[in-house]
């Protein structure tokens, strides 16, 4: 059963609304920063090997072609 | 058995075996921290003398859990790294650190933000919340050593020592609140033990744990294949998870 009986009297909490929302704000922030965080390095890290990748492809390349000459 | 452990210890092993479970997890922590979030705001009932701002325990104590079950999954990686210079333990170790950081953040910061109608202040030089500043000092060191060495066998070697010196803060944190009992004031009513609280409160606390244990679990092993990523960067297999765009 839900405890408040308006939206208005849950956002208050009697006086501890402050309080109350501050700190579920401050760890929701965190842990989304937690688990965004580690995926971004991976991407990150993904897009420099893909860049790695690409120059190892163009140096094959131009290398194969000064092969031909 | 000793195949297994071996196969455990292979980074590239765990980054594709972890991909699959990834999922799952990440399903599981989410509807277990949504319910207990839910639970805990709106429906658990109020506290008959701290009112509303009871309802931090749902952050403060299940943050503070697995800050020190965090220490541990740490200290042991470090160790195991330590002894059998296994690559996959050290990348947990480096892992766990500002995960474990940020939930002893988490604690302190609810616990200070629940000080204040509580007690009348936000920070108290109590033992308790002394020695969980200490064990976020702890966490940081971790992270500061393993950006201090050029060599990363060495970090590993440092960070290592320095978490399992540290464990000797773990045991000062679960007793901090029985032997300076007197320092205490008396309304600590937030470290009363699990089963004399009303089982309507209790409740919604177990999910919350439960919850923040598979929350732990999942940026652990975020973090971790991060960490694989980039120290195996330059090796075939991840040049050919990252040409095929695999997870």
């Amino acid at each position: 059963m839900f405890r408040f009986d308006s939206f208005q009297h849950f956002l208050q909490m009697d006086g501890h609304g402050a309080y109350v929302w501050s700190a579920y704000l401050i760890a929701i922030l965190v842990m989304a920063w937690l688990v965004v965080s580690p995926l971004f390095r991976q991407s990150r890290v993904r897009q420099a090997v893909t860049r790695e990748l690409r120059r190892e492809t163009a140096r094959q390349h131009s290398a194969g072609e000064a092969g031909k000459e | 058995m000793w195949q297994w452990f071996h196969r455990l210890g292979s980074p590239r092993w765990f980054y594709q075996a972890s991909g699959k479970w990834l999922p799952w997890l990440a399903g599981i922590t989410f509807v277990l921290l949504l319910i207990g979030l839910m639970w805990g705001l709106g429906f658990a009932p109020r506290d008959a003398k701290q009112g509303n701002s009871f309802r931090i325990i749902y952050i403060h104590v299940p943050a503070s859990f697995l800050a020190l079950a965090g220490y541990y999954v740490m200290a042991i990686a470090g160790a195991v790294g330590l002894i059998w210079k296994m690559k996959l333990a050290d990348m947990v170790m480096k892992s766990a650190a500002p995960l474990g950081a940020a939930l002893t953040f988490v604690a302190l910061i609810t616990g200070a933000i629940w000080g204040k109608p509580t007690w009348g202040t936000y920070w108290v030089w109590d033992a308790r919340i002394t020695s969980m500043l200490v064990l976020l000092f702890l966490y940081m060191g971790v992270m500061a050593l393993q950006h201090s060495y050029t060599s990363v066998d060495a970090a590993n070697r440092a960070s290592a020592v320095l978490s399992l010196v540290g464990m000797v803060n773990i045991p000062i944190i679960y007793k901090s609140v029985d032997w300076w009992y007197t320092l205490h004031q008396p309304a600590t009513i937030k470290f009363t033990e699990a089963p004399t609280m009303h089982p309507d409160m209790f409740h919604p606390l177990l999910v919350m744990i439960a919850g923040f244990y598979c929350f732990y679990a999942l940026v652990l092993i975020l973090n971790t294949r991060s960490e694989i990523l980039h120290r195996e960067r330059r090796s075939s297999w991840v040049k050919d998870i990252v040409l095929q765009n695999q997870r």
